[in-house]
């Protein structure tokens, strides 16, 4: 009885074990890498808006404060996108007939809201809430990045779940003085673990209960 | 499944319970009957699954949608997720910070009385509704709140004075987002518009100028408000013939007629129950269901809380003709037919010495009449004898002067100016204007709210009459939410705003004056009855006009605006209330009255009651209403006839033994020539011989919800007989008829769940008031928990349950539970986190009834956490048992080993609301869950985080009474304590220490967070042995 296969077969069938073996490694590896990639996080991603507003020309140029626009940062859940009103305060005194603001005069003649794109949109699932985070030291940049450098606003971190736990299982790691928190330019020092250790325990901040699921989710 | 079914063979269950040693309590019949289709669904988590797939699904094909379902399910994980918007106001009104509710202060009425609510708003969003506890009909837990102090406000924004709420309330915000509700005018089932209305409206109304309104007719509901009757009276001096009208099905004519036959004028009695020691109630449903019930509730309470130092209690009893919400807490019931409720009346008159001659009763009646009595005279001063609205007018003059005999007179009850605009007998103003639509002299018919073609007296054939007066080419105008019975039989159709949408007023109880603020633009171009009326003047005024320039006009002042708007804040309207009346009843035409009393016929005895879920129908398009367990039968979705388990043997008439539906017998009732087929409900501690009917059901034109529900009690209601009727015969048809009860769902196997004992046995012996299985703490495998924060726990202080659920549909409002449906309930999956579990004790003819609200326990040692193989169900360090909606897989282990049966799986995609509109309600602070998904109280941890963010903030702990769970909110008897046990001034931790504290099933020890305070009653030693 002749050979059914050639003798090259066992080669071939080492080699698909190899290569089925090397794809499933590199298929894995390809999609949890691509998940955490910018491409799919959007991280750096600058996002279109009704008006390029500069956060650079307005932070860092001009020196306007966070709270100034993002008023109920300290208050509430959200920081709030502020009102065509805000704007208007100094644009209806300067660049009053910038081709860019139109958008902004036509809301606030017409009465009817600017529409902006989220940068940073969590899943309805998680309840993040800004007041607590600046209370207790955690700098705007932190989580928003070189806010101060952007010309148009992009997302600066992935806001995946394990981005998150890792301040939150070691805060120290992060925090700053509460007079820093709207600082843009504070530089973390060297001694940032022990300075950490000290303010995580001046702020009461429960370590072990930042970990708990219903902190975020509810 | 094999579906295999016998009927309940109650001999068996009497025997079973005449048998039974020592303490008895059971939940159903079924129960006792210990049938082997109940024993399935005791063991088994979820009885009824879907069928298994053998039956129809080959394994390899199973196999292969397997594959294909993974396959997709992994994909539209990998879709990108949408742009979203941040869309920021324009101006940025002053009070709102976006992320935080704001309370508005506003008042929901029901039968024309006002309750005091505060109503959660997101974002210009109405989600939720708590009680105002600065309203005299919504206490909070320190009471009625002074208006002269500071409204305390949580840094969350959470008012401290949050009040108690009934289910009707919290459930009436699903309500204004019903898709059901009508969207436009309708003219004669075309769509029109509200110009052509307007036309229509100027037409028939110069019509009606030039004979001075002697066609006009209107037609509204009870009407307390001021500005709408100041409006009301206008348009009747300008159309002097005109004729205003009111009617509501459940009405309060008895009690009016009754307080003009006793005080020769018609006035509102107002009970002081926190007053009196021995209060008897005589077919008074006083603590569920109309507008002063949560206040009297709460008061009944404040006498009921027993703690260690705690010496005496209130004593009620209650001689009913229907197991009520009133009689399943009294410490003694006598349940009697409506005939010998009038009977016992008159015998307790006779035995505190007014001259009436007392028809002789049953010996064990007379004697139940000659302790009272006895109790009752000892208490002078110091009781009250309260009578339902069913029992007819003389009953309700000769129980005044009973009260005034015992002394209560401006002791326990006072008497005011009746709350109405205008007290008159609504029966006999329908019956008026049906004669008038009969002789055809009504040419223009406005009705304002109501729905009299569906409600009104069976013998008036209103809906005919209405009919042929559209037809005869008369102007007929309805005005209401939906598109309902009358709307189709009148010529125009409008929608009506939500109340939480316009503005009104309206008088509470007492009459204290609060104005409905309106939380949101109407959602469709709907108007007010305020408004149509003001149409009806020739004007176009705003809701918003029209009430505050009444309230100008009526104060005059230059510091109007000022006072207006502490009103809108405070949501009362200081000093509003009527003054007290010093008044006596005259005896004789009292007993003349008494004398006329006609004897109720032969045969059984029929009692017609609203719903107490769904009323008098209004409420049948609410999902929350018709999921909501009845109260004591826990039927959902359905009407059903109270019959007696012995009147039931005799006409042959039973129930199966299992399944989660319940097959019952179908029966037509007949009564003055109306027949109605409805099926029976055999209910423990109904009187034999009469049987009881419920309103609110069989609607053609409810909507989607509502519609072709139940069967309509409304066809055997006459004119002369609104409540009770006897001569009544049943007639078995031979068919079966499936209805849901919740009574069987998640039972925990009748281990010592409850605790009843007497005051007496506390006062002697508090510590062994519970039995206590071994001694101190038992031993443990798994690690003590360390934790010196919070440590959130629960007590439920079963004394003072009612069984009102108002506790179920607040927590149904506050986390987003979706309803599921008849068909699903009957399948067990009813989604609710919190059920009121129902106990009897005793025999099967009266029992004893016990109320246990279960929500989860939060075990310390939970044992649904080590079996979940993803770890969807943890602890928390403060002690909640979290679930973990996104990790959770949906393999219901935790379920399984939940010994509480406290967990529910989202089986289908139950929150899928269609419907746009639905997605307004939904709280913002909780999570919806999708399908596949293991849900369950969480303790509100939504309010748990607000609250400790804020406190962090401040830098301290969160104090005693800053997180109110919703279920503690709604709570009419502050049954419901929640806080930190370990914090020990806390309420909780105080009642933790008391000697009736007690877990459930302790012995397993896994530590529940959610305890207990055992049942202690204040019975009569004289009737105790009955």
């Amino acid at each position: 009885m002749p050979q059914v296969f050639h003798r090259s077969s066992n080669t071939l069938a080492r080699l698909s074990i190899v290569t089925g073996a090397a794809l499933l490694v590199s298929s894995v590896l390809i999609g949890s890498n691509l998940s955490r990639s910018p491409y799919v996080t959007k991280v750096g991603a600058p996002v279109d808006q009704p008006v390029p507003f500069s956060h650079k020309h307005h932070v860092k140029e001009l020196g306007i404060d966070c709270r100034y626009c993002h008023s109920t940062v300290e208050t509430s859940a959200v920081a709030s996108v502020p009102p065509t009103h805000t704007c208007m305060s100094c644009h209806s005194q300067v660049w009053t007939n910038s081709p860019l603001l139109e958008p902004i005069r036509q809301s606030y003649l017409n009465g009817t809201p600017v529409k902006w794109n989220k940068v940073y949109d969590l899943p309805d699932f998680v309840y993040f809430n800004h007041s607590i985070h600046v209370q207790k030291g955690i700098g705007c940049d932190t989580c928003h990045g070189p806010v101060h450098e952007m010309n148009i606003t992009y997302k600066a971190q992935p806001l995946s779940m394990a981005w998150c736990l890792d301040c939150h299982r070691q805060p120290e790691k992060y925090i700053r003085p509460k007079e820093e928190v709207y600082n843009y330019e504070y530089k973390q020092p060297k001694n940032q673990l022990e300075l950490g250790e000290k303010l995580v325990k001046e702020y009461g901040i429960r370590k072990e209960q930042l970990t708990d699921c219903a902190i975020c989710h509810r | 499944m094999k579906r295999k079914h016998r009927s309940l063979n109650l001999d068996e269950i009497r025997e079973r319970l005449a048998g039974a040693r020592g303490r008895n309590y059971w939940r159903s019949l079924e129960e006792v009957a210990d049938s082997e289709e109940f024993r399935q669904i005791l063991e088994k988590e979820f009885p009824l699954q879907s069928s298994p797939l053998g039956a129809f699904l080959h394994r390899r094909q199973f196999l292969k949608l397997m594959g294909a379902s993974l396959a997709l399910a992994g994909l539209t994980s990998c879709r990108p997720l949408p742009q979203r918007k941040i869309v920021p106001q324009v101006q940025q009104p002053e009070e709102v910070i976006p992320g935080k509710p704001l309370y508005y202060a506003s008042a929901f009425t029901l039968g024309g009385f006002g309750r005091g609510i505060l109503v959660e708003s997101h974002e210009g969003r109405p989600t939720k509704i708590e009680g105002n506890a600065r309203h005299p009909a919504s206490p909070g837990r320190q009471g009625v709140q002074p208006l002269n102090q500071p409204a305390r406000i949580h840094p969350d924004g959470t008012p401290e004075h949050l009040g108690a709420t009934d289910a009707f309330t919290q459930a009436s915000i699903l309500t204004l987002y019903d898709p059901d509700r009508s969207q436009s005018p309708v003219q004669q089932n075309r769509v029109a518009s509200w110009q052509d209305f307007n036309t229509a409206l100027a037409a028939a109304m110069a019509k009606q100028a030039a004979v001075r309104g002697a066609g006009l007719r209107i037609l509204t509901e009870t009407v307390t408000s001021p500005s709408l009757a100041a409006l009301l009276e206008e348009l009747l001096r300008k159309y002097p013939q005109a004729r205003w009208y009111q009617y509501e099905p459940v009405n309060r004519d008895h009690s009016l007629e009754g307080t003009r036959i006793a005080f020769g004028e018609p006035l509102q009695a107002i009970y002081r129950i926190d007053r009196a020691d021995v209060i008897l109630s005589l077919d008074a449903n006083f603590l569920h269901g109309d507008g002063a019930s949560v206040r009297y509730a709460h008061d009944y309470s404040t006498r009921r809380r027993v703690r260690r130092d705690t010496r005496s209690m209130n004593r009620l009893y209650v001689v009913e003709s229907t197991p009520t919400v009133t009689g399943s807490v009294a410490d003694h019931r006598l349940p009697l037919r409506p005939s010998q409720v009038s009977a016992f009346a008159q015998a307790l008159a006779k035995a505190v010495g007014l001259p009436v001659s007392a028809p002789s009763l049953p010996a064990e009646v007379q004697r139940w009449v000659d302790v009272v009595a006895r109790d009752l005279q000892a208490h002078r001063g110091r009781c009250l004898v309260l009578v339902g609205e069913s029992q007819p007018p003389a009953i309700h003059a000769l129980i005044h002067a009973i009260n005034d005999a015992l002394g209560n007179i401006g002791q326990t009850v006072v008497y005011t100016a009746p709350v109405e605009v205008k007290p008159v007998s609504q029966t006999e103003e329908i019956r008026r204007l049906a004669q008038e639509m009969a002789s055809g002299t009504v040419e223009a018919l406005v009705i304002l709210g109501g729905n009299p073609a569906y409600n009104a007296p069976a013998d008036l054939e209103f809906a005919r009459l209405l009919k042929e007066t559209t037809q005869r080419g008369a102007f007929t105008v309805h005005l209401s939410m939906y598109e309902d019975e009358t709307s189709a039989l009148c010529e125009w159709h409008l929608p009506e705003s939500h109340y939480l949408e316009t503005w009104g007023d309206a008088r509470a109880y007492d009459a204290t004056v609060s104005i409905i603020q309106p939380l949101i633009e109407p959602l469709y171009p709907s108007r007010s009855s305020y408004e149509i009326v003001d149409a009806m003047l020739g004007r176009q005024r705003s809701g918003y006009d029209i009430v505050r320039s009444y309230w100008q006009g009526r104060s005059g002042n230059t510091t109007f605006d000022k006072s207006w708007r502490k009103w809108l804040h405070d949501g009362v309207v200081a000093g509003s209330a009527l003054p007290v009346k010093m008044v006596k009843p005259r005896l004789t035409s009292v007993l003349e009255a008494v004398q006329k009393i006609s004897p109720v016929p032969e045969g059984l005895e029929m009692t017609i009651l609203p719903d107490p879920n769904i009323w008098d129908g209004r409420f049948a398009n609410n999902g929350w209403l018709q999921e909501l367990p009845k109260p004591l039968s826990l039927l959902t979705w359905d009407n059903a006839v109270y019959i007696s388990p012995a009147t039931a043997q005799r006409l042959g008439l039973s129930m199966d033994t299992g399944g989660l539906a319940n097959m019952v017998d179908m029966v037509e009732i007949r009564y003055r020539g109306a027949k109605v087929r409805a099926p029976i409900w055999i209910m423990p501690g109904q009187p034999d011989d009469c049987i009881t009917v419920f309103l609110g059901y069989g609607r053609q034109r409810a909507g989607k919800v509502g519609t072709d529900l139940g069967y309509n009690a409304y066809a055997l209601r006459y004119s002369d007989s609104l409540w009770t009727v006897g001569g009544v015969t049943l007639a078995k048809t031979g068919e079966r008829y499936p209805l849901a009860s919740t009574q069987q769902h998640h039972s925990m196997e009748g281990r010592d769940l409850i605790h009843v004992g007497t005051l007496q046995q506390f006062l002697r012996d508090p510590d062994h008031f519970i039995p206590r299985h071994g001694a101190g703490e038992l031993p443990s495998l798994y690690p003590e928990h360390q934790w010196d924060g919070h440590k959130w726990a629960m007590v439920i202080d079963t004394s003072l349950c009612i069984g009102c659920n108002a506790c179920v549909v607040a927590c149904q409002a506050e986390n987003n539970i979706p309803i599921v449906g008849k068909e699903q309930v009957a399948r067990g999956r009813e989604m609710h986190w919190l059920r009121v579990d129902r106990y009897y004790e005793g025999g099967l003819d009266n029992p004893r009834t016990y109320h246990q609200p279960v929500p989860c326990m939060h075990c310390e040692k939970a044992p649904c956490e080590p079996v979940c193989p993803v770890g969807a169900t943890v602890h928390s360090h403060e002690g909640l048992n979290q679930m973990v909606y996104n990790r959770c897989v949906g393999t219901r282990y935790c379920s399984n080993n939940c010994p509480y049966k406290v967990r529910r799986f989202n089986f289908l995609k139950y929150n899928d609301p269609k419907e746009p509109v639905l997605q307004l309600l939904n709280n913002p602070d909780v999570t919806v869950r999708g399908r596949g998904v293991m849900e369950k109280c969480t303790y509100c941890v939504q309010r748990i985080n607000a609250a400790r963010i804020e406190a962090k903030k401040l830098g301290r702990r969160v104090q005693d009474g800053e997180v109110v769970t919703a279920c503690q909110a709604a709570c009419p008897t502050h049954a419901i304590i929640f806080g930190d046990m370990s914090d020990e001034r806390s309420l909780v931790a105080q009642a933790k220490a008391q000697p009736h504290h007690y877990g459930l099933l302790e012995e397993l020890n896994v530590r529940p967070r959610t305890t207990y305070l055992a049942t202690v009653r204040n019975p009569n030693p004289e009737l105790e042995g009955d």
